[in-house]
């Protein structure tokens, strides 16, 4: 339960940030400050200021908006396509939909993901838009995965029997009765993904694939003080922590989470 | 197993068949013509029309597929747009990199991940158990190129043990090679490590909770006897397909930690090959980085049959 305090915790203060810079921050970061560059932290700029004497917490603010909107849009997408295909695939057990959907499924896992990712933003053009499609592409088959496994022992149950029996369509007892039960799976598996999609933004704004300038990401920041980081550290320690920190947030809200939602493992205790 | 074994190799053939034309599909749309794009903007038209015929880019879709695939068999790769030599030659070149760095950080990872596995389980609930899930909770958080940055101005800007980056080669000789790999792999296998140390220690305690192992501690075995000689046995099979994922991905996912590194491998290569347009060299790069997931999985697969003879007869 610790573990999972700690992770509300720290994702709240990210999300918070996020969303407060949605209305405000304490800085321009469009106005460069030449005088103030590089300075540590202080009253006026906690975290400092960076190459061009930007405030970094102003930064670092509207950078958690473009990693978490990014992420979350890519969660979206996994489940948006990735449940219902799940679900059809369950609900049609070895027939052809299913055999479609898990073939399918196995083909994009044997992608690598990153690669494709790159391919992607590299063929479209870079930007947020395309790091959430490249990025939410490969959520899709862990959803229906995750969906048609959980799906596929509930559909054996007695209830559900019993809802065939009344003469409820596959259809509606995957929606009415099978989907509500694997909402747990999904909460959980929805932690680790938006943690992922995380790191992975990350990446790709490092390598340039990401939000473009002047939209902020923790990724870009990173890249941008590559060759100064040596003389401020602060500029590397900075949005490296913040990646860190919500990664961590997330992880740990998601094992508390599972220990939380599943009995199984609550008795299991580990 | 002669029927799993085909039933597997058929699987796998499809699998690339599959993958062959998504990948083709995929550059077919990329804007922009690649012999346009060699000879800029004041080309004449029939110096055009003859490169895109050197080019074999004159043909249809389907006949440059084929063309392609037929190639790829034969070991003919084509020729990279940019640099005009056989894209198979610069493949090989770049492995001597990858290769060597997805081995190298694998290995890492494995020689981490066992022992800080099997100690946590064996000590569950105790500090030292706490303690390697709190390290692997934050090596699955890092950002490893951030890692690899810290990494960087420690050990080579400031204790000058490493160099910063590039790769100076294995005719150099062996040490050099492995020096400058070195930073790369720990970047690439921290993460990695974490994650497989994680599943070490739940399969071993999922193991060590079956019948046969009490058994085993009723009838006498020590508690080191039971893990060594019944448990880690039966705990390697999630591992065995953890370590299978692992190594393809440090093969494809070595991207970003090459671009720190300025390392010449096939990551960066794809990255270069995709920004001037070099599409011959994309599409074999990626169709043999997932050949080389779908023949690792394969390979798994494969181990599974020999680590547990029940699932020989399974599909």
């Amino acid at each position: 339960m610790k573990g999972l305090w700690l992770g509300a915790i720290l994702v709240s203060v990210f999300v918070g940030a996020a969303l407060l810079s949605l209305v405000w921050v304490p800085y321009d970061i469009i106005q460069m400050n030449m005088a103030q560059r590089l300075q540590g932290p202080s009253w006026p700029h906690p975290l400092g200021t960076d190459h061009y004497g930007r405030d970094m917490l102003s930064m670092i603010m509207l950078g958690a908006r473009t990693s978490i909107a990014v992420a979350l849009v890519a969660v979206g997408i996994g489940m948006g396509l990735g449940v219902p295909l799940g679900l059809t695939a369950a609900a049609r057990r070895g027939g052809w939909i299913d055999e479609i959907v898990m073939r399918g499924n196995d083909l994009i896992f044997a992608f690598p993901s990153l690669l494709i990712a790159i391919l992607i933003t590299a063929i479209f053009g870079a930007s947020a838009v395309n790091a959430i499609i490249a990025i939410g592409i490969f959520n899709i088959p862990v959803f229906a995965r995750l969906v048609r496994g959980g799906a596929l022992s509930l559909w054996t149950r007695d209830y559900i029997l019993a809802a065939r029996v009344a003469g409820k369509g596959r259809a509606r007892i995957s929606i009415e009765h099978i989907l509500p039960n694997l909402t747990n799976l999904l909460i959980v598996q929805g932690t680790i993904q938006f943690s992922l999609g995380i790191l992975a933004e990350a990446g790709l704004s490092y390598v340039g694939l990401g939000a473009q300038p002047p939209v902020p990401s923790w990724g870009r920041m990173l890249a941008d003080t590559q060759t100064m980081y040596s003389i401020a550290l602060h500029l590397a320690l900075v949005p490296g922590l913040s990646i860190l920190l919500t990664v961590l947030g997330l992880n740990l809200m998601g094992d508390g989470l599972r220990d939380l939602l599943d009995p199984r493992v609550r008795r299991a205790a580990r | 197993m002669g029927r799993f074994l085909i039933r597997r190799l058929l699987g796998l053939i499809v699998a690339l068949a599959v993958a062959s034309v998504v990948i083709f599909l995929c550059l077919e749309v990329v804007p922009g013509d690649p012999a346009a794009y060699m000879l800029g903007v004041n080309a004449r038209p029939d110096t055009l029309a003859a490169l895109r015929a050197e080019l074999g880019l004159d043909g249809s879709a389907v006949q440059r597929y084929f063309d392609w695939i037929g190639g790829m068999l034969r070991g003919d790769f084509g020729i990279s747009y940019t640099y005009r030599t056989p894209v198979s030659g610069m493949i090989v070149d770049r492995m001597w990199v990858s290769l060597p760095l997805a081995l190298y950080a694998l290995g890492l990872s494995v020689a981490i991940a066992f022992p800080a596995g099997i100690w946590a389980a064996s000590r569950r609930g105790s500090a030292a158990d706490l303690g390697v899930m709190g390290v692997t909770q934050l090596g699955v958080a890092v950002p490893n190129f951030w890692f690899a940055m810290l990494m960087v101005l420690l050990f080579a800007i400031k204790l000058r043990w490493f160099p910063s980056g590039g790769f100076a080669g294995w005719d150099e000789g062996l040490f050099a090679g492995l020096k400058s790999l070195t930073l790369p792999a720990i970047a690439l296998a921290l993460p990695q490590a974490s994650i497989l140390t994680r599943v070490m220690r739940s399969s071993l305690l999922d193991t060590l909770g079956e019948d046969y192992i009490r058994t085993a501690r009723a009838k006498g075995v020590s508690r080191r006897r039971a893990i060594w000689a019944h448990g880690l046995r039966n705990a390697l099979i999630p591992v065995l397909t953890i370590i299978g994922l692992q190594f393809s991905f440090l093969l494809a996912g070595a991207i970003i930690i090459e671009n720190v590194f300025y390392l010449p491998g096939l990551g960066r290569l794809v990255f270069q090959a995709i920004s001037s347009r070099d599409l011959i060299v994309v599409e074999s790069v990626v169709l043999l980085l997932v050949f080389a997931v779908i023949a690792v999985n394969f390979a798994v697969d494969m181990a599974y049959g020999l680590v547990d003879p029940r699932l020989r007869g399974r599909r």
